[in-house]
């Protein structure tokens, strides 16, 4: 078997395709392999039921690197992303809490509430956003490995000290809790308006099993703040056509510089000879030949199911057998007939152009993580939820609408394992949930796709379901990332690599692991 | 105190910032949520609906009503078929422009012209000797402009009339339920869009059937604001902005002829005479001293700049409309006249008129920043316009 290709990348992920289209750009002859018959992984955006558009998984976006925007040319390949303005939370008793694009209409709106809050709530504003500015450059950044004497390491070790040191004691203090403490407690030390601290301690818990007061919640809180769009920091948006356009966009660049992109085509497994990838054999028994192999699939696939782990250093397969996965989220999909009302503020208001939160209390949110803790679902879950056809009519057929709501505590260990009637189950205890602040969800409802983490593996693939390739937990991060020593995209086996989200610096649809992971190929082949 | 558009009990409703602006002695929105993004965004992505009755309107009717326009625009008027629209500037004597606007021709012998400026004095004055009628409809007749990619399937479910047949600058009337209207596939925007021509009586009418129809298809009343970010991005050119009428101008330095706005296209190198051939023509055959054109601020460049003083890039939700200088190896070499990020194109944008022989597409410029109270330069290239040029505009 010949080397057809200079680079293979398994998995047409988001990941996967920036990658890819690095490698292409630098003039590497690159073919994508995606098991499934469309390209995205968790960005896809499928017509699930007739005439209704979802962002099956991966709903909006925020975190996806400018500078992958900028060198892939991607608006000229189709990215347009469209602004989601605001976030309501219903009470539970009738009133509400929203947050506005405009800033004075925010202010008042968390004055009513609590106006020490609406004066906290801008100078927090402040300190996040030095916080995000505090760790962009990291991810920018291969990460170094603290323990070893490579002056590649310490150059980039040094890089960070000195960026560090250059923060200043206030906003260093102020990062080290972030990495530390829960974000129930670090929104504590600013706020006292429950249902405030509630909705931003949301964002803290997303993707991991971890409730707003367990330690180590306040960094996703922050990796959920790095998110910038057009030099805005913490700015959301819808991608038009949902999160698949952007992967379709992403596709279209790679090809534009070269790759090729297969889909339905599964590989089994990587070659390797005498320590050395060379290709990679489908499900069909077809063998493609390239000296590069590059996985975008999570570390437990990467490490124990593409190649035989008995190859791989113990304290690797050891590390990843270790690694947190324990997806703990859900996705339901609704096809609505019409709008949803809410009680707190009825009619076909702006506040359905952006998201509605479902955590009203941080206590709500805390119990819905006990459920999940002793293995159930949560009876009454946190939910994000938003309608993309308000802002994207052609997501649904003319006055008619999707609805997204994801839905957190859905562990992946449920008690007694998932079964089509836990599924259903835990669909219906969400539009319960939802119907307690929207009474006429119900009856709007022409068709339902209720996804559990078990649904996202079978589907995506993604082990676990965890929707981050790997809990964003402390003590997997940076350079721990997947495994220590293992974190800079490299493998053992020589000309195979990794570059998914469980890299460096992760989840979301932030294209920067893909990016790093091509960068260093590229390097290391120079 | 200023005038309201015939529209103006519908859009005064949803100004919620009062953020009101002149445009030709009218009281127009300058957008109706305190910040343009959405509007710009349906622009784009669906429908928005622009209230655009401040241009001035003529109807011009008569056996002489094509000579006397031919005589006074650039473009050969003679060429102008019944049902097509013509986007054109027009000259003074010495090939200065004075305004551009749109010449539509609604039958054998009869055309509406829009334009920026009042214009009646400069038609009268064409018209000497000539069998024409000249009728001043500014007041009389509202227009709204709806554009965007879903601008279309909104219209096709209001009138019977057979939009997917209507091409790019042309135009019909019809019916959109029950209100005669005029629809021309025009627009100040650069995407699919049309602009419909109304009775003032029943103005109020046409924006209830619109909004009602154009609902479940994301219509977005907008304002200048996002419009301004669409005709940058579609390189197009506003008078009292980006040039001055040859009629304002105080100094003929603030003149322009059409080949240095970007507009030579439009001078028809053949016809009868007409305002300011023999000076276009020279200026032709000797080519331009000035062009304007696309700049695209190189981003790197952009974000070192701010960087320095420890911050992220500032990116204004608004165009600007304001004259920064335009540098080639530090020296001034032209000035740009607007300019915004652009949210489609993820470029901060501007348009600039530059100097011979350094308006190339993929010339080298530097542009003025002013970057925390200090005056910077960013790199910037030439790009030729338009910036963004979907397919759906004209197909």
């Amino acid at each position: 078997m010949s080397a057809r290709y200079d680079a293979i990348v398994v998995g047409g992920g988001h990941n996967g395709l920036v990658a890819a289209a690095y490698l292409a750009r630098a003039g590497r002859k690159t073919l994508v392999l995606e098991r499934r018959p469309v390209l995205g992984g968790a960005a896809v955006t499928e017509e699930v039921f007739p005439g209704f558009k979802f962002s099956v998984f991966s709903y909006v976006v925020s975190l996806l690197r400018p500078e992958i925007i900028r060198d892939l040319e991607l608006p000229r390949h189709g990215l347009q992303i469209l602004p989601l303005e605001s976030t309501v939370t219903p009470l539970d008793n009738g009133d509400y809490l929203a947050s506005w694009a405009d800033p004075d209409e925010t202010r008042r709106e968390l004055c009513r509430h609590s106006p020490r809050d609406a004066d906290a709530a801008v100078v927090f504003g402040r300190l996040m956003h030095h916080m995000a500015m505090a760790v962009k450059p990291i991810l920018g950044m291969v990460p170094p490995d603290p323990a070893s004497l490579s002056p590649s390491d310490l150059a980039g070790l040094l890089k960070l000290g000195r960026h560090f040191r250059s923060l200043g004691p206030e906003r260093f203090h102020a990062l080290h809790k972030l990495m530390t403490m829960s974000s129930a407690d670090y929104l504590d030390e600013w706020f006292e308006f429950d249902p405030l601290k509630a909705t931003k301690s949301a964002s803290g818990i997303i993707g991991t099993f971890l409730g707003p007061r367990s330690p180590g919640s306040a960094y996703v809180l922050l990796h959920h703040y790095m998110g910038e769009i057009d030099g805005a920091f913490r700015a959301w948006g819808f991608h038009k056509g949902g999160t698949g356009a952007i992967s379709e966009a992403i596709a279209r660049a790679a090809r534009a510089h070269g790759a090729e992109t297969r889909t339905g085509a599964a590989v089994e497994r990587v070659l390797v000879r005498n320590g050395r990838a060379t290709g990679v054999a489908l499900a069909s028994g077809e063998e493609i030949g390239a000296s590069i192999v590059v996985s975008g699939l999570d570390p437990r696939l990467t490490f124990t199911r593409l190649v035989d782990p008995k190859d791989l250093p113990e304290a690797l397969v050891d590390g990843v057998r270790r690694y947190k996965f324990r997806g703990s989220s859900g996705k339901v999909n609704l096809a609505l007939a019409g709008l949803p009302d809410f009680t707190c503020l009825p009619g076909a208001g702006p506040h359905l152009r952006g998201a509605v939160s479902i955590s009203p209390s941080l206590e709500y949110l805390e119990r819905a993580y006990d459920d999940a803790k002793y293995g159930e679902f949560s009876r009454h879950p946190y939910m994000d939820i938003v309608l993309p056809s308000m802002i994207d009519p052609e997501m649904a057929p003319p006055g008619k609408h999707v609805m997204s709501v994801f839905v957190q505590y859905a562990p992946y260990h449920l008690n007694g394992g998932w079964t089509p009637t836990r599924r259903e189950a835990f669909g219906d205890a969400v539009v319960k949930t939802l119907a307690r602040y929207a009474p006429n969800i119900e009856s709007l409802i022409l068709h339902r796709q209720v996804l559990t983490p078990d649904d996202i593996e079978r589907i995506t693939g993604l082990s676990e379901g965890n929707i981050f390739q790997g809990e964003l937990a402390l003590q997997q991060l940076f350079f721990l990332r997947p495994v220590p020593e293992w974190a800079k995209y490299r493998t053992p086996i020589h000309g195979y690599w990794q570059c998914g989200a469980g890299t460096h610096p992760g989840g979301g649809i932030m294209g920067a692991s893909g990016r790093l992971a091509a960068l260093q190929i590229l390097r290391s082949a120079a | 105190m200023l005038k309201t558009s015939p529209f103006h009990p519908r859009t005064a409703a949803l100004v919620r910032a009062q953020t009101w602006r002149r445009w030709a002695g009218y009281q127009m929105a300058s957008s109706y949520d305190p910040l343009p993004d959405r509007e710009y965004a349906a622009i784009r992505s669906a429908a928005a609906l622009l209230d655009v009755s401040p241009l001035y309107k003529y109807r011009i009717t008569g056996r002489d009503a094509m000579r006397l326009l031919d005589r006074m625009v650039t473009r050969d008027m003679t060429k102008l078929k019944v049902g097509q629209v013509y986007y054109t500037p027009w000259c003074d004597g010495a090939g200065k422009v004075i305004d551009d606007g749109t010449v539509s021709r609604l039958g054998e012998t009869t055309y509406r012209l829009t334009s920026a400026d009042s214009s009646l004095r400069w038609l009268h004055m064409n018209a000497a000797g000539m069998e024409v009628a000249i009728e001043d409809l500014s007041e009389r007749l509202g227009a709204l402009s709806l554009q965007g990619p879903l601008s279309r399937a909104i219209l096709s479910r209001l009138s019977a009339a057979d939009l997917s047949a209507l091409k790019y600058f042309r135009l019909l009337e019809t019916t959109v339920r029950d209100i005669p209207v005029g629809i021309s596939r025009t627009g100040y925007t650069g995407d699919l869009g049309y602009e419909i021509w109304v009775d003032a009586s029943r103005a109020v009418a046409l924006w209830d059937a619109l909004i009602d129809a154009g609902t479940p298809f994301g219509i977005t009343p907008a304002g200048v604001w996002a419009l301004d970010i669409a005709r940058v991005e579609a390189g197009l050119i506003m008078m009292d902005v980006d040039y001055f009428s040859a009629h304002h101008a105080l100094i003929e330095q603030r003149k322009s002829s059409p080949f240095e706005i970007n507009l030579g296209w439009a001078v028809a190198p053949s016809k009868g005479p007409f305002n300011g051939r023999r000076a276009l023509a020279a200026e032709r055959a000797r080519g331009p001293r000035w062009s304007f054109v696309g700049l695209e601020i190189e981003w790197d460049s952009f974000e070192r700049l701010y960087r320095a003083h420890g911050l992220p890039p500032q990116i204004s939700n608004v165009a600007w409309r304001s004259s920064v200088p335009v540098y080639l190896g530090g020296r001034q070499v032209g000035y740009a006249t607007s300019g915004c990020w652009s949210p489609l194109l993820k470029k901060p944008l501007a348009l600039a008129h530059v100097q011979a022989p350094h308006f190339g597409a993929g010339t080298p410029l530097e542009i003025e920043v002013t970057v925390e109270h200090h005056r910077e330069r960013a790199h910037a290239v030439v790009r030729k316009l338009p910036f963004f040029d979907p397919e759906r505009k004209k197909a």
